[in-house]
Protein backbone atom coordinates (compact mmCIF):
# COMPACT_ATOMS: atom_id res chain seq x y z
CA UNK A 1 0.00 0.00 0.00
CA UNK A 2 2.54 2.13 1.04
CA UNK A 3 4.50 1.75 -2.59
CA UNK A 4 1.39 2.81 -4.36
CA UNK A 5 0.76 5.85 -2.18
CA UNK A 6 4.58 6.65 -3.47
CA UNK A 7 3.88 5.93 -6.92
CA UNK A 8 0.82 8.00 -6.93
CA UNK A 9 2.45 10.78 -5.45
CA UNK A 10 5.19 10.60 -7.98
CA UNK A 11 2.63 10.70 -11.12
CA UNK A 12 2.24 14.06 -12.24
CA UNK A 13 -1.52 14.33 -13.06
CA UNK A 14 -2.29 12.83 -10.15
CA UNK A 15 -0.92 15.27 -8.28
CA UNK A 16 -2.14 18.59 -9.95
CA UNK A 17 -5.79 17.15 -10.41
CA UNK A 18 -5.66 16.46 -6.57
CA UNK A 19 -4.62 20.05 -5.69
CA UNK A 20 -7.15 21.35 -8.39
CA UNK A 21 -9.82 19.96 -6.60
CA UNK A 22 -8.51 20.59 -3.21
CA UNK A 23 -8.41 24.33 -4.10
CA UNK A 24 -12.24 24.28 -4.78
CA UNK A 25 -12.78 22.39 -1.94
CA UNK A 26 -11.03 25.25 0.42
CA UNK A 27 -13.16 27.52 -1.78
CA UNK A 28 -16.15 25.75 -0.58
CA UNK A 29 -15.79 25.88 2.68
CA UNK A 30 -14.22 28.69 3.78
CA UNK A 31 -14.38 30.94 0.56
CA UNK A 32 -16.80 33.04 1.75
CA UNK A 33 -13.83 34.36 3.89
CA UNK A 34 -11.57 35.23 1.01
CA UNK A 35 -14.73 36.09 -1.59
CA UNK A 36 -13.76 39.92 -2.43
CA UNK A 37 -17.85 40.79 -1.90
CA UNK A 38 -20.60 39.20 -0.77
CA UNK A 39 -21.43 36.57 -3.30
CA UNK A 40 -25.37 37.18 -2.69
CA UNK A 41 -25.27 40.68 -2.46
CA UNK A 42 -27.50 42.78 -5.20
CA UNK A 43 -26.35 46.09 -6.71
CA UNK A 44 -28.90 47.29 -9.01
CA UNK A 45 -26.54 50.29 -9.65
CA UNK A 46 -23.73 48.31 -11.12
CA UNK A 47 -25.72 44.96 -13.22
CA UNK A 48 -23.83 43.60 -15.89
CA UNK A 49 -20.37 45.75 -15.40
CA UNK A 50 -17.60 44.26 -17.46
CA UNK A 51 -14.67 43.08 -15.90
CA UNK A 52 -12.58 45.72 -13.85
CA UNK A 53 -10.22 46.73 -11.14
CA UNK A 54 -12.90 46.60 -8.69
CA UNK A 55 -14.80 43.66 -10.21
CA UNK A 56 -12.01 41.45 -12.02
CA UNK A 57 -14.76 39.43 -13.43
CA UNK A 58 -17.26 42.00 -13.81
CA UNK A 59 -20.88 41.61 -12.49
CA UNK A 60 -24.58 39.50 -13.42
CA UNK A 61 -27.90 40.51 -14.16
CA UNK A 62 -28.18 41.41 -10.57
CA UNK A 63 -24.98 43.50 -9.82
CA UNK A 64 -23.53 40.38 -8.10
CA UNK A 65 -19.65 40.43 -8.38
CA UNK A 66 -18.95 37.66 -10.49
CA UNK A 67 -15.65 36.30 -8.94
CA UNK A 68 -17.07 36.04 -5.49
CA UNK A 69 -19.43 34.09 -6.90
CA UNK A 70 -17.36 31.57 -8.54
CA UNK A 71 -15.26 31.34 -5.60
CA UNK A 72 -18.27 29.93 -3.86
CA UNK A 73 -20.00 28.31 -6.90
CA UNK A 74 -18.57 25.03 -6.28
CA UNK A 75 -20.09 24.29 -2.82
CA UNK A 76 -23.48 22.86 -4.19
CA UNK A 77 -21.86 20.64 -7.27
CA UNK A 78 -19.22 19.79 -4.85
CA UNK A 79 -21.62 18.18 -2.18
CA UNK A 80 -24.07 16.84 -4.52
CA UNK A 81 -22.18 14.92 -7.04
CA UNK A 82 -19.44 13.37 -4.18
CA UNK A 83 -23.31 12.33 -2.95
CA UNK A 84 -24.48 11.64 -5.77
CA UNK A 85 -21.48 8.85 -6.53
CA UNK A 86 -21.36 7.88 -2.69
CA UNK A 87 -24.99 6.42 -2.86
CA UNK A 88 -24.27 4.78 -6.50
CA UNK A 89 -21.20 3.12 -4.96
CA UNK A 90 -23.34 2.08 -2.03
CA UNK A 91 -25.63 0.08 -4.24
CA UNK A 92 -23.56 -0.90 -7.34
CA UNK A 93 -21.43 -2.36 -5.02
CA UNK A 94 -23.70 -4.26 -3.08
CA UNK A 95 -25.82 -5.20 -5.95
CA UNK A 96 -22.55 -6.07 -8.44
CA UNK A 97 -21.20 -8.41 -5.20
CA UNK A 98 -24.67 -10.58 -4.84
CA UNK A 99 -24.90 -10.81 -8.80
CA UNK A 100 -21.28 -11.87 -9.38
CA UNK A 101 -21.10 -13.98 -6.14
CA UNK A 102 -24.46 -15.94 -6.81
CA UNK A 103 -25.17 -15.91 -11.00
CA UNK A 104 -27.77 -17.32 -12.08
CA UNK A 105 -30.85 -16.20 -13.01
CA UNK A 106 -31.18 -13.15 -10.55
CA UNK A 107 -27.16 -11.91 -12.22
CA UNK A 108 -29.68 -12.51 -15.45
CA UNK A 109 -32.55 -10.71 -14.89
CA UNK A 110 -30.24 -7.63 -13.54
CA UNK A 111 -27.94 -7.91 -16.79
CA UNK A 112 -30.93 -7.17 -18.95
CA UNK A 113 -31.93 -4.22 -16.89
CA UNK A 114 -28.59 -3.01 -16.82
CA UNK A 115 -28.58 -3.00 -20.51
CA UNK A 116 -31.61 -1.22 -20.55
CA UNK A 117 -30.33 1.76 -18.66
CA UNK A 118 -27.72 1.95 -20.52
CA UNK A 119 -29.69 2.56 -24.02
CA UNK A 120 -30.55 6.07 -22.75
CA UNK A 121 -27.68 8.67 -21.94
CA UNK A 122 -27.71 9.72 -18.41
CA UNK A 123 -29.27 12.95 -19.06
CA UNK A 124 -31.97 12.11 -21.01
CA UNK A 125 -33.10 9.21 -18.31
CA UNK A 126 -32.27 12.12 -15.56
CA UNK A 127 -34.78 14.94 -17.38
CA UNK A 128 -37.63 11.87 -17.30
CA UNK A 129 -36.95 11.49 -13.34
CA UNK A 130 -36.33 15.02 -12.14
CA UNK A 131 -39.73 16.20 -14.20
CA UNK A 132 -41.59 14.11 -12.59
CA UNK A 133 -40.15 13.75 -9.45
CA UNK A 134 -39.32 17.77 -9.37
CA UNK A 135 -35.73 19.05 -9.27
CA UNK A 136 -34.25 19.87 -6.04
CA UNK A 137 -30.72 19.30 -5.06
CA UNK A 138 -32.01 15.77 -3.25
CA UNK A 139 -33.42 14.48 -6.49
CA UNK A 140 -30.67 14.78 -7.96
CA UNK A 141 -28.73 12.91 -5.74
CA UNK A 142 -31.13 10.10 -6.04
CA UNK A 143 -31.35 9.74 -9.58
CA UNK A 144 -27.70 10.01 -10.48
CA UNK A 145 -26.76 7.95 -7.40
CA UNK A 146 -29.84 5.45 -8.82
CA UNK A 147 -28.28 5.48 -12.28
CA UNK A 148 -25.01 5.22 -11.48
CA UNK A 149 -25.92 1.93 -9.50
CA UNK A 150 -26.09 -0.71 -12.86
CA UNK A 151 -23.16 0.93 -14.20
CA UNK A 152 -20.80 0.36 -10.75
CA UNK A 153 -22.46 -2.75 -10.35
CA UNK A 154 -21.47 -4.12 -13.88
CA UNK A 155 -18.08 -3.39 -12.76
CA UNK A 156 -17.98 -4.83 -9.42
CA UNK A 157 -19.55 -8.15 -10.44
CA UNK A 158 -16.52 -8.39 -13.19
CA UNK A 159 -13.87 -8.10 -10.63
CA UNK A 160 -16.14 -10.66 -8.20
CA UNK A 161 -16.38 -13.28 -11.19
CA UNK A 162 -12.79 -13.23 -11.09
CA UNK A 163 -12.29 -13.58 -7.43
CA UNK A 164 -15.15 -15.87 -6.59
CA UNK A 165 -12.83 -18.58 -8.33
CA UNK A 166 -9.90 -17.94 -6.08
CA UNK A 167 -8.30 -20.35 -3.65
CA UNK A 168 -8.35 -18.01 -0.06
CA UNK A 169 -12.90 -17.65 -1.48
CA UNK A 170 -12.93 -21.78 -1.36
CA UNK A 171 -10.93 -22.08 2.06
CA UNK A 172 -13.29 -19.53 3.33
CA UNK A 173 -16.05 -21.57 2.09
CA UNK A 174 -14.94 -24.94 3.89
CA UNK A 175 -13.90 -22.53 7.22
CA UNK A 176 -17.82 -22.35 7.01
CA UNK A 177 -17.82 -18.91 6.97
CA UNK A 178 -21.39 -17.10 6.08
CA UNK A 179 -22.08 -15.79 2.71
CA UNK A 180 -22.43 -12.23 4.50
CA UNK A 181 -18.73 -12.49 5.44
CA UNK A 182 -17.22 -13.68 2.65
CA UNK A 183 -18.34 -11.27 0.50
CA UNK A 184 -18.00 -8.12 2.55
CA UNK A 185 -14.68 -9.17 4.72
CA UNK A 186 -12.72 -11.32 2.23
CA UNK A 187 -14.33 -10.70 -1.41
CA UNK A 188 -14.72 -6.68 -0.89
CA UNK A 189 -11.46 -5.96 0.06
CA UNK A 190 -9.62 -7.74 -2.78
CA UNK A 191 -11.74 -5.61 -4.88
CA UNK A 192 -10.92 -2.50 -3.81
CA UNK A 193 -8.66 -1.00 -6.39
CA UNK A 194 -10.77 -1.06 -9.49
CA UNK A 195 -14.08 0.25 -6.65
CA UNK A 196 -12.23 3.15 -6.44
CA UNK A 197 -10.67 3.67 -9.89
CA UNK A 198 -14.12 3.41 -10.96
CA UNK A 199 -15.82 5.78 -8.19
CA UNK A 200 -12.82 8.11 -9.37
CA UNK A 201 -14.03 8.04 -12.93
CA UNK A 202 -18.14 8.06 -11.64
CA UNK A 203 -17.28 11.23 -9.91
CA UNK A 204 -15.61 12.68 -12.95
CA UNK A 205 -19.47 12.12 -14.56
CA UNK A 206 -21.24 12.85 -11.98
CA UNK A 207 -19.78 16.83 -11.97
CA UNK A 208 -20.59 16.44 -15.52
CA UNK A 209 -24.26 15.67 -15.18
CA UNK A 210 -24.80 17.75 -12.17
CA UNK A 211 -23.21 20.49 -14.10
CA UNK A 212 -25.16 19.58 -17.63
CA UNK A 213 -28.63 19.70 -15.17
CA UNK A 214 -28.13 22.31 -13.75
CA UNK A 215 -27.76 24.08 -16.88
CA UNK A 216 -30.90 22.64 -18.13
CA UNK A 217 -32.61 24.28 -14.90
CA UNK A 218 -32.78 20.67 -13.64
CA UNK A 219 -29.92 20.27 -11.05
CA UNK A 220 -29.27 22.69 -8.39
CA UNK A 221 -31.92 25.66 -8.09
CA UNK A 222 -31.26 29.63 -7.54
CA UNK A 223 -30.04 31.43 -5.55
CA UNK A 224 -27.04 29.05 -5.41
CA UNK A 225 -24.04 30.55 -6.80
CA UNK A 226 -23.71 27.01 -8.98
CA UNK A 227 -21.38 27.44 -11.85
CA UNK A 228 -23.39 25.50 -13.92
CA UNK A 229 -26.61 27.61 -13.08
CA UNK A 230 -24.86 30.37 -13.45
CA UNK A 231 -23.96 29.29 -17.10
CA UNK A 232 -27.32 28.97 -17.45
CA UNK A 233 -28.65 32.40 -16.41
CA UNK A 234 -26.33 34.06 -18.30
CA UNK A 235 -25.49 32.41 -21.84
CA UNK A 236 -28.56 34.77 -23.57
CA UNK A 237 -26.37 37.37 -22.62
CA UNK A 238 -23.48 36.62 -24.68
CA UNK A 239 -25.33 37.93 -27.93
CA UNK A 240 -25.34 41.00 -26.75
CA UNK A 241 -21.34 40.80 -25.83
CA UNK A 242 -22.00 40.06 -22.11
CA UNK A 243 -19.57 37.55 -22.13
CA UNK A 244 -18.05 37.71 -18.43
CA UNK A 245 -20.62 35.85 -16.55
CA UNK A 246 -20.98 32.53 -19.29
CA UNK A 247 -17.03 32.38 -19.47
CA UNK A 248 -15.82 32.53 -15.94
CA UNK A 249 -18.08 29.76 -14.86
CA UNK A 250 -18.09 27.51 -17.74
CA UNK A 251 -13.71 27.85 -17.09
CA UNK A 252 -14.36 27.01 -13.48
CA UNK A 253 -16.25 23.90 -14.27
CA UNK A 254 -13.66 23.10 -17.14
CA UNK A 255 -10.93 23.37 -14.42
CA UNK A 256 -12.58 20.64 -11.75
CA UNK A 257 -13.62 18.24 -13.93
CA UNK A 258 -10.27 17.83 -16.01
CA UNK A 259 -8.87 17.96 -12.49
CA UNK A 260 -11.46 14.93 -11.46
CA UNK A 261 -10.36 13.23 -14.78
CA UNK A 262 -6.74 13.62 -14.35
CA UNK A 263 -6.65 11.94 -10.73
CA UNK A 264 -8.82 9.06 -11.79
CA UNK A 265 -6.04 8.57 -15.02
CA UNK A 266 -3.42 8.93 -11.80
CA UNK A 267 -5.33 6.13 -9.87
CA UNK A 268 -6.12 4.25 -12.84
CA UNK A 269 -2.37 4.31 -13.80
CA UNK A 270 -1.30 2.99 -10.63
CA UNK A 271 -4.32 -0.07 -9.65
CA UNK A 272 -2.73 -1.65 -13.13
CA UNK A 273 0.52 -1.03 -12.37
CA UNK B 1 -25.08 -20.61 -39.82
CA UNK B 2 -22.91 -19.32 -36.93
CA UNK B 3 -23.52 -15.97 -38.14
CA UNK B 4 -27.35 -16.51 -38.68
CA UNK B 5 -27.88 -17.64 -35.02
CA UNK B 6 -25.60 -15.04 -33.46
CA UNK B 7 -27.92 -12.51 -35.40
CA UNK B 8 -31.14 -13.81 -33.61
CA UNK B 9 -29.59 -13.88 -30.45
CA UNK B 10 -28.52 -10.08 -30.93
CA UNK B 11 -31.85 -9.39 -31.88
CA UNK B 12 -33.83 -11.33 -29.27
CA UNK B 13 -31.35 -9.29 -26.85
CA UNK B 14 -32.54 -6.03 -28.16
CA UNK B 15 -36.03 -6.52 -28.28
CA UNK B 16 -35.89 -8.06 -24.51
CA UNK B 17 -33.61 -4.37 -23.79
CA UNK B 18 -36.20 -2.13 -25.20
CA UNK B 19 -39.13 -3.98 -23.58
CA UNK B 20 -37.88 -3.19 -20.36
CA UNK B 21 -36.57 0.12 -21.64
CA UNK B 22 -39.93 1.04 -22.22
CA UNK B 23 -40.97 -0.27 -19.04
CA UNK B 24 -38.71 2.15 -17.38
CA UNK B 25 -39.83 5.10 -19.55
CA UNK B 26 -43.76 4.03 -18.40
CA UNK B 27 -42.48 3.75 -15.15
CA UNK B 28 -40.75 7.49 -15.39
CA UNK B 29 -43.86 8.97 -17.25
CA UNK B 30 -46.88 7.55 -15.28
CA UNK B 31 -45.76 6.09 -12.02
CA UNK B 32 -43.14 8.76 -10.52
CA UNK B 33 -44.80 11.76 -10.75
CA UNK B 34 -47.71 10.18 -8.87
CA UNK B 35 -50.99 11.75 -9.73
CA UNK B 36 -50.10 13.71 -13.36
CA UNK B 37 -52.99 15.63 -13.24
CA UNK B 38 -51.97 17.32 -9.71
CA UNK B 39 -48.38 17.56 -11.20
CA UNK B 40 -50.13 19.04 -14.59
CA UNK B 41 -52.86 21.51 -12.45
CA UNK B 42 -50.33 22.49 -9.59
CA UNK B 43 -50.77 21.77 -5.76
CA UNK B 44 -53.51 24.47 -5.75
CA UNK B 45 -55.85 23.33 -8.12
CA UNK B 46 -59.32 21.54 -6.64
CA UNK B 47 -59.36 18.03 -5.94
CA UNK B 48 -62.55 17.36 -8.50
CA UNK B 49 -60.83 19.33 -11.51
CA UNK B 50 -57.52 16.86 -10.89
CA UNK B 51 -59.78 13.90 -10.79
CA UNK B 52 -61.69 15.43 -13.51
CA UNK B 53 -57.84 15.83 -15.53
CA UNK B 54 -57.40 12.17 -15.23
CA UNK B 55 -60.48 10.54 -16.14
CA UNK B 56 -59.63 12.48 -18.97
CA UNK B 57 -56.62 11.67 -19.67
CA UNK B 58 -57.17 7.86 -18.83
CA UNK B 59 -55.08 7.95 -15.99
CA UNK B 60 -58.01 6.60 -13.36
CA UNK B 61 -57.45 2.85 -15.28
CA UNK B 62 -55.38 0.05 -14.19
CA UNK B 63 -52.04 0.61 -14.66
CA UNK B 64 -51.27 -2.40 -16.71
CA UNK B 65 -54.06 -1.30 -19.46
CA UNK B 66 -52.54 2.19 -19.35
CA UNK B 67 -49.30 0.64 -20.68
CA UNK B 68 -50.44 -1.95 -23.52
CA UNK B 69 -52.60 0.93 -24.34
CA UNK B 70 -49.52 3.26 -24.63
CA UNK B 71 -46.84 0.63 -25.99
CA UNK B 72 -49.42 -1.01 -28.54
CA UNK B 73 -50.65 2.16 -30.26
CA UNK B 74 -46.66 3.17 -29.79
CA UNK B 75 -45.35 0.38 -31.99
CA UNK B 76 -48.04 1.41 -34.70
CA UNK B 77 -46.88 5.01 -34.64
CA UNK B 78 -49.48 6.29 -32.85
CA UNK B 79 -47.42 8.34 -29.72
CA UNK B 80 -51.04 9.97 -28.19
CA UNK B 81 -51.85 13.29 -27.38
CA UNK B 82 -49.37 15.90 -26.00
CA UNK B 83 -51.06 17.71 -22.64
CA UNK B 84 -49.10 20.84 -24.04
CA UNK B 85 -50.47 21.50 -27.80
CA UNK B 86 -53.54 19.37 -27.35
CA UNK B 87 -52.29 17.56 -30.60
CA UNK B 88 -51.04 14.58 -31.44
CA UNK B 89 -47.01 13.92 -30.43
CA UNK B 90 -45.89 11.87 -33.79
CA UNK B 91 -45.85 14.76 -35.86
CA UNK B 92 -43.55 16.87 -33.60
CA UNK B 93 -41.36 14.07 -32.59
CA UNK B 94 -40.63 13.51 -36.54
CA UNK B 95 -40.04 16.77 -37.57
CA UNK B 96 -37.49 17.18 -34.16
CA UNK B 97 -35.71 14.06 -35.36
CA UNK B 98 -35.12 15.18 -38.54
CA UNK B 99 -34.03 17.93 -37.39
CA UNK B 100 -31.88 15.75 -34.98
CA UNK B 101 -30.47 13.47 -37.51
CA UNK B 102 -28.91 16.65 -39.72
CA UNK B 103 -27.47 17.76 -36.93
CA UNK B 104 -25.87 14.57 -35.77
CA UNK B 105 -24.91 13.27 -39.42
CA UNK B 106 -23.06 16.63 -39.55
CA UNK B 107 -20.99 15.99 -36.36
CA UNK B 108 -20.46 12.82 -37.14
CA UNK B 109 -18.91 13.69 -40.70
CA UNK B 110 -17.19 16.12 -38.93
CA UNK B 111 -15.57 13.98 -36.02
CA UNK B 112 -14.73 10.42 -37.47
CA UNK B 113 -12.77 10.97 -40.10
CA UNK B 114 -10.85 14.04 -37.96
CA UNK B 115 -10.37 11.58 -34.82
CA UNK B 116 -9.27 8.59 -36.71
CA UNK B 117 -6.96 10.64 -38.76
CA UNK B 118 -5.56 12.73 -35.57
CA UNK B 119 -5.68 9.10 -33.64
CA UNK B 120 -3.21 7.47 -36.27
CA UNK B 121 -1.35 10.36 -37.14
CA UNK B 122 -0.53 10.23 -33.60
CA UNK B 123 0.28 6.95 -33.13
CA UNK B 124 2.55 7.00 -35.73
CA UNK B 125 4.06 10.17 -34.25
CA UNK B 126 3.96 8.44 -31.15
CA UNK B 127 6.01 10.36 -28.01
CA UNK B 128 6.42 13.22 -30.22
CA UNK B 129 5.44 16.79 -28.51
CA UNK B 130 2.53 17.06 -30.60
CA UNK B 131 1.43 13.55 -29.88
CA UNK B 132 1.05 14.44 -26.50
CA UNK B 133 -1.02 17.80 -27.34
CA UNK B 134 -3.11 15.80 -29.42
CA UNK B 135 -3.80 13.31 -26.65
CA UNK B 136 -3.83 15.83 -23.60
CA UNK B 137 -6.45 18.08 -26.05
CA UNK B 138 -8.19 14.76 -26.97
CA UNK B 139 -8.61 13.95 -23.19
CA UNK B 140 -9.65 17.68 -21.98
CA UNK B 141 -12.56 17.59 -24.88
CA UNK B 142 -13.79 13.97 -24.38
CA UNK B 143 -14.37 15.55 -20.47
CA UNK B 144 -16.22 18.22 -20.76
CA UNK B 145 -19.55 18.97 -20.88
CA UNK B 146 -20.84 20.02 -24.14
CA UNK B 147 -22.36 23.40 -22.97
CA UNK B 148 -18.60 24.09 -21.26
CA UNK B 149 -17.58 23.50 -25.19
CA UNK B 150 -20.51 24.71 -26.64
CA UNK B 151 -20.15 28.23 -25.15
CA UNK B 152 -16.04 28.09 -25.31
CA UNK B 153 -16.56 28.05 -29.57
CA UNK B 154 -19.84 30.84 -29.31
CA UNK B 155 -17.17 32.89 -27.49
CA UNK B 156 -14.65 32.30 -29.84
CA UNK B 157 -15.72 32.10 -32.87
CA UNK B 158 -18.95 33.55 -32.98
CA UNK B 159 -18.68 36.87 -30.86
CA UNK B 160 -14.63 37.53 -30.83
CA UNK B 161 -14.00 36.43 -34.57
CA UNK B 162 -17.35 36.78 -35.76
CA UNK B 163 -17.40 34.24 -38.22
CA UNK B 164 -19.81 32.05 -37.39
CA UNK B 165 -23.88 32.33 -36.08
CA UNK B 166 -24.17 31.33 -32.47
CA UNK B 167 -27.89 30.60 -33.13
CA UNK B 168 -29.05 27.76 -35.64
CA UNK B 169 -32.39 29.59 -36.30
CA UNK B 170 -31.52 30.09 -40.03
CA UNK B 171 -33.69 32.48 -42.06
CA UNK B 172 -36.66 30.65 -43.58
CA UNK B 173 -35.72 29.14 -47.14
CA UNK B 174 -32.05 29.11 -46.66
CA UNK B 175 -29.67 26.42 -48.66
CA UNK B 176 -27.95 23.59 -47.64
CA UNK B 177 -24.85 25.42 -47.46
CA UNK B 178 -25.76 28.13 -45.61
CA UNK B 179 -27.98 25.77 -43.02
CA UNK B 180 -24.32 23.53 -42.56
CA UNK B 181 -23.05 27.46 -42.19
CA UNK B 182 -25.70 27.35 -38.77
CA UNK B 183 -25.17 23.92 -37.79
CA UNK B 184 -21.26 24.14 -37.97
CA UNK B 185 -21.01 25.61 -34.23
CA UNK B 186 -23.11 23.40 -32.69
CA UNK B 187 -22.08 20.23 -34.84
CA UNK B 188 -18.62 21.28 -33.67
CA UNK B 189 -19.36 20.90 -29.96
CA UNK B 190 -21.02 17.81 -30.31
CA UNK B 191 -18.43 16.24 -31.67
CA UNK B 192 -15.53 17.53 -29.62
CA UNK B 193 -16.86 15.50 -26.78
CA UNK B 194 -16.37 11.90 -29.05
CA UNK B 195 -13.29 13.37 -31.15
CA UNK B 196 -11.71 12.54 -27.75
CA UNK B 197 -12.48 8.75 -27.59
CA UNK B 198 -12.34 8.23 -31.32
CA UNK B 199 -8.68 9.60 -31.62
CA UNK B 200 -7.26 7.70 -28.39
CA UNK B 201 -9.24 4.47 -29.67
CA UNK B 202 -7.06 5.13 -33.03
CA UNK B 203 -4.20 5.97 -31.63
CA UNK B 204 -4.10 2.75 -29.06
CA UNK B 205 -5.00 0.10 -31.89
CA UNK B 206 -2.64 1.88 -34.65
CA UNK B 207 0.15 1.69 -32.16
CA UNK B 208 -0.80 -2.06 -31.06
CA UNK B 209 -1.14 -3.42 -35.19
CA UNK B 210 2.22 -1.54 -35.82
CA UNK B 211 4.30 -3.75 -32.99
CA UNK B 212 2.59 -6.67 -34.38
CA UNK B 213 4.09 -9.69 -36.33
CA UNK B 214 2.51 -9.11 -39.57
CA UNK B 215 3.29 -5.42 -39.74
CA UNK B 216 6.97 -6.16 -39.25
CA UNK B 217 6.59 -9.36 -42.04
CA UNK B 218 4.80 -6.90 -44.45
CA UNK B 219 7.24 -4.20 -44.19
CA UNK B 220 10.36 -6.84 -44.07
CA UNK B 221 8.80 -8.17 -47.57
CA UNK B 222 9.75 -4.85 -48.91
CA UNK B 223 6.56 -3.05 -49.10
CA UNK B 224 5.73 0.51 -49.30
CA UNK B 225 5.11 2.38 -46.09
CA UNK B 226 1.97 3.54 -47.33
CA UNK B 227 0.83 0.55 -48.48
CA UNK B 228 1.54 -0.90 -45.39
CA UNK B 229 -0.06 1.64 -43.64
CA UNK B 230 -3.54 1.36 -45.89
CA UNK B 231 -3.55 -2.50 -46.30
CA UNK B 232 -2.43 -4.10 -43.08
CA UNK B 233 -2.40 -1.07 -40.24
CA UNK B 234 -5.74 0.46 -41.26
CA UNK B 235 -7.88 -2.40 -41.59
CA UNK B 236 -6.94 -4.13 -38.51
CA UNK B 237 -6.32 -1.02 -36.49
CA UNK B 238 -9.84 0.47 -36.97
CA UNK B 239 -11.95 -2.20 -36.22
CA UNK B 240 -12.04 -1.75 -32.13
CA UNK B 241 -12.85 2.21 -33.37
CA UNK B 242 -16.18 1.06 -35.17
CA UNK B 243 -17.46 -0.14 -31.75
CA UNK B 244 -16.45 3.09 -29.91
CA UNK B 245 -18.56 5.27 -33.13
CA UNK B 246 -21.60 3.17 -32.54
CA UNK B 247 -21.81 3.14 -28.49
CA UNK B 248 -20.84 7.40 -28.77
CA UNK B 249 -24.11 7.74 -30.83
CA UNK B 250 -26.05 7.11 -27.21
CA UNK B 251 -23.32 9.67 -26.02
CA UNK B 252 -24.20 12.20 -28.88
CA UNK B 253 -27.71 11.94 -28.57
CA UNK B 254 -27.49 13.13 -24.61
CA UNK B 255 -25.56 15.81 -25.86
CA UNK B 256 -28.20 16.90 -28.55
CA UNK B 257 -30.46 17.81 -25.22
CA UNK B 258 -27.31 20.04 -23.99
CA UNK B 259 -26.58 21.30 -27.23
CA UNK B 260 -30.14 21.93 -28.97
CA UNK B 261 -30.78 24.16 -26.05
CA UNK B 262 -28.07 25.91 -26.26
CA UNK B 263 -28.29 26.63 -29.55
CA UNK B 264 -32.03 27.25 -30.01
CA UNK B 265 -32.14 24.20 -32.64
CA UNK B 266 -35.82 22.95 -32.76
CA UNK B 267 -34.49 18.84 -32.50
CA UNK B 268 -35.41 16.18 -30.58
CA UNK B 269 -33.25 17.32 -27.54
CA UNK B 270 -34.79 20.41 -27.64
CA UNK B 271 -38.26 18.68 -27.51
CA UNK B 272 -37.21 16.49 -24.41
CA UNK B 273 -36.09 19.31 -22.98
CA UNK B 274 -39.24 21.13 -23.25
CA UNK B 275 -41.67 18.39 -22.70
CA UNK B 276 -39.74 17.96 -19.11
CA UNK B 277 -40.05 21.59 -18.71
CA UNK B 278 -43.74 21.62 -19.15
CA UNK B 279 -44.45 18.11 -17.57
CA UNK B 280 -45.94 17.30 -21.06
CA UNK B 281 -45.58 13.33 -20.24
CA UNK B 282 -46.59 11.74 -23.82
CA UNK B 283 -44.22 13.85 -25.37
CA UNK B 284 -41.32 13.16 -23.06
CA UNK B 285 -42.04 9.16 -22.87
CA UNK B 286 -42.33 9.15 -26.90
CA UNK B 287 -39.29 11.74 -27.00
CA UNK B 288 -37.21 9.66 -24.66
CA UNK B 289 -38.20 5.88 -25.69
CA UNK B 290 -37.55 6.66 -29.36
CA UNK B 291 -34.04 7.97 -28.47
CA UNK B 292 -33.47 4.57 -26.78
CA UNK B 293 -34.58 2.87 -29.61
CA UNK B 294 -32.50 4.49 -31.74
CA UNK B 295 -29.68 3.77 -29.66
CA UNK B 296 -30.21 -0.38 -29.33
CA UNK B 297 -30.49 -0.54 -33.04
CA UNK B 298 -27.48 1.63 -33.81
CA UNK B 299 -25.30 -0.78 -30.91
CA UNK B 300 -27.26 -3.85 -32.81
CA UNK B 301 -25.68 -3.13 -36.03
CA UNK B 302 -22.52 -2.29 -34.96
CA UNK B 303 -22.11 -5.90 -33.43
CA UNK B 304 -23.50 -7.06 -36.00
CA UNK B 305 -21.13 -4.64 -38.46
CA UNK B 306 -17.92 -6.04 -35.98
CA UNK B 307 -19.14 -9.18 -36.58
CA UNK B 308 -19.29 -9.40 -40.29
CA UNK B 309 -15.66 -7.46 -40.19
CA UNK B 310 -13.66 -9.81 -37.97
CA UNK B 311 -13.32 -13.75 -38.87
CA UNK B 312 -12.64 -14.33 -35.85
CA UNK B 313 -15.56 -13.32 -33.90
CA UNK B 314 -18.17 -14.89 -36.71
CA UNK B 315 -15.61 -18.32 -36.51
CA UNK B 316 -15.36 -18.06 -33.02
CA UNK B 317 -19.22 -17.45 -32.23
CA UNK B 318 -20.26 -16.38 -28.22
CA UNK B 319 -19.45 -13.65 -26.70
Amino acid sequence: MKGRWHLLLRSGAFVSGLLIILFWALCALVGRLFAPFDPFAADVLSTLSPPSTMHWFGTDQLGRDVLSRVIVGSRDVLEVAPLATALGLALGVLLGLTTGYFRGIFDEAVSRIIDAVLALPLVIIALLALSALGASSVTVIVVVGCIFTPLIARTVRAAVLAERELEYVAAARLRNESTLRILLGEILPNIMPPVLVEGTVRLGYAIFAVASLSFLGFGIQPPSPDWGLAVSESYGLINGGIWWPALFNTLAISSLIVAVNLTADGLQATADA
Amino acid sequence: MRVGSLLARRAALAVLTLWLLSLMVFAGGQLLPGDVARAILGPLADARAVANLDHQLGLDRPLLVQYWDWISRFVTGDMSQSYAYHAPVAPFVWRALGASLKLGTLAFGLVVPLGIAGGVWAALHAGRALDRVLSIGGLVAASLPEFVTGIVLILVFGIWLRLLPVAADWPPGAGPLTQVRYLLLPSLSLALVLFGYLARMARAGTIEVLKADFTRTAVLKGLQPRRVLWHHVLRNALLPTITVIATQTGYLLGGLVIVETLFRYPGIGTLIYAAARDKDFPMLEAGVLLVGVIYTLSALAADLLYAALNPRIALGGAE
